[in-house]
């Protein structure tokens, strides 16, 4: 035997089900409770850089939309800072929640585009969004990040895109654009299956 | 603001993706492996909350969303730390917490189980730990409900539980399960997770010495986030 290291060990994760709504949106769920819903403005009014919409939808594996999906978004702000580690805009938070329409599974938020933050090793990541996607049918939560097609150069050196072996899976983390809407559908199984990081 | 890395997770740990006892899970779970990820300013910073987003009464679901009374129901408090991996207080931290009300009816416009809603009941609650990372709810114990799994699934009663910690790579959704509930045992959802003690970690205790005579019983539910690693060498060491 040896010394015990005593650690604790990581509360373990558990699916959020189908009525998370309930607890971290319970607008959506069909009742006003808060006087402040959480997350639902991630700029404020005083942000910085291009304001940009995002759309699109979660997919299945057998193709379905995913229509009780909750994601939380968090990101930089234009010049590439984060909330917490330097000086942001007054109210930008960084941080949002989105849940898409309970008929068609299609989600939209409103944010500005992220500058290009600093790496490991001081090696710039592209502009991307950190995305937290959890639902019914998912025990722990799966983190992605989205990009943007019209950072072609920037995405080309990404320090993390780089780090995607088969090179045609990168594209599965790209944001398609046309004017200041991006277009991103995240597909948890199968054909054209999203990279999930191992944070 | 540090930014040292989180220890791994423990992915033998917490629930894989695909556990088919959960039918909906076998749709819904990546069948390539993860892309393991050093982390970056990215992962290691989080959003931060304050006493100016939440209100003092959004921690006591008996009253938060009272109408014409309290609710029907086993009064409880809930309470507990949160800690991370090495024991530490995790200060100043939003929880959320959300359940059904004492008939196993979810205030949901999705819920169609014939258990009537309570009118005085809502049924979600946060609040911030305190700078020695405790926190606590009141509430009503939650029942149990049935759900289409099998054909005669039930959900033990169950509070569900969201945490942020102090980076976007820590944050964890549970659910707390209650001492002696005979449901537990056999729920296809906590049987996701493979290790008998990880789920033991997930019932919360009786605790006598929390209740408030002839008012609430109490249950005390610690919960355990990735903890930093320290940067040997590099910079002074903050201790394991």
């Amino acid at each position: 035997m040896v010394q015990a290291l005593n650690y604790l060990k990581e509360t373990a994760s558990q699916t959020a089900g189908p009525y998370v709504h309930i607890g971290l949106a319970p607008g959506d769920a069909g009742f006003d409770i808060y006087a402040r819903e959480l997350g639902r403005d991630i700029t404020g009014p005083n942000a910085l850089g291009k304001r940009i919409t995002v759309t699109g939808r979660v997919i299945d594996g057998t193709g379905a939309p995913v229509k009780d999906v909750l994601i939380e978004v968090w990101q930089a702000n234009a010049k590439g800072v984060y909330p917490g580690s330097g000086d942001v805009e007054d109210g930008f938070r960084g941080w949002g929640r989105v849940i898409p329409d309970f008929g068609t599974g299609a989600y939209s938020f409103e944010t500005v585009k992220p500058g290009a933050v600093q790496g490991r090793n001081d090696r710039p990541m592209a502009p991307h969004l950190n995305l937290w996607l959890v639902a019914r049918g998912i025990n722990i939560g799966l983190n992605t990040r989205m990009y943007f097609d019209d950072e072609e150069t920037a995405n080309a050196a990404d320090p993390v895109l780089n780090l995607i072996e088969q090179t045609h899976r990168r594209n599965t983390l790209i944001a398609r654009a046309e004017g200041n809407t991006y277009h991103f559908d995240i597909r948890l199984q199968g054909d054209g299956e999203t990279v999930f990081f191992d944070l | 603001m540090t930014t040292r890395d989180l220890y791994q997770r423990d992915r033998e740990w917490h629930p894989p993706a695909l556990a088919p006892d959960y039918k909906s899970s076998v749709a819904r779970a990546p069948r390539l492996a993860l892309l393991s990820l050093q982390s970056s300013a990215s992962e290691l910073t989080g959003p931060t909350f304050g006493h100016g987003d939440i209100d003092p009464i959004d921690n006591d679901l008996i009253r938060n969303y009272a109408k014409s009374g309290d609710p029907i129901g086993e009064r409880i408090i809930l309470h507990g730390r949160v800690l991370d991996e090495s024991g530490r207080p995790v200060p100043n931290t939003l929880v959320e917490i959300w359940q059904a009300n004492a008939g196993g009816r979810y205030r949901h416009k999705k819920d169609t189980y014939l258990a009537p809603i309570d009118p005085n009941f809502g049924g979600c609650g946060r609040t911030l730990t305190d700078e020695n990372g405790y926190y606590t709810f009141r509430t009503v114990k939650p029942g149990a409900y049935p759900w289409r799994n099998w054909v005669n699934n039930w959900r033990p009663a169950h509070i569900h539980v969201s945490v942020f910690g102090t980076a976007f790579a820590q944050r964890l959704i549970t659910q707390l399960y209650f001492e002696g509930d005979p449901l537990i045992a056999k729920c296809p959802i906590v049987k996701t997770i493979p290790d008998q003690r990880a789920i033991d970690q997930l019932v919360a205790a009786l605790d006598l010495n929390a209740t408030v005579p002839f008012d609430s019983i109490a249950y005390k539910f610690d919960i355990v986030l990735r903890g930093h690693r320290s940067t040997f060498f590099e910079n002074r060491p903050e201790g394991n």
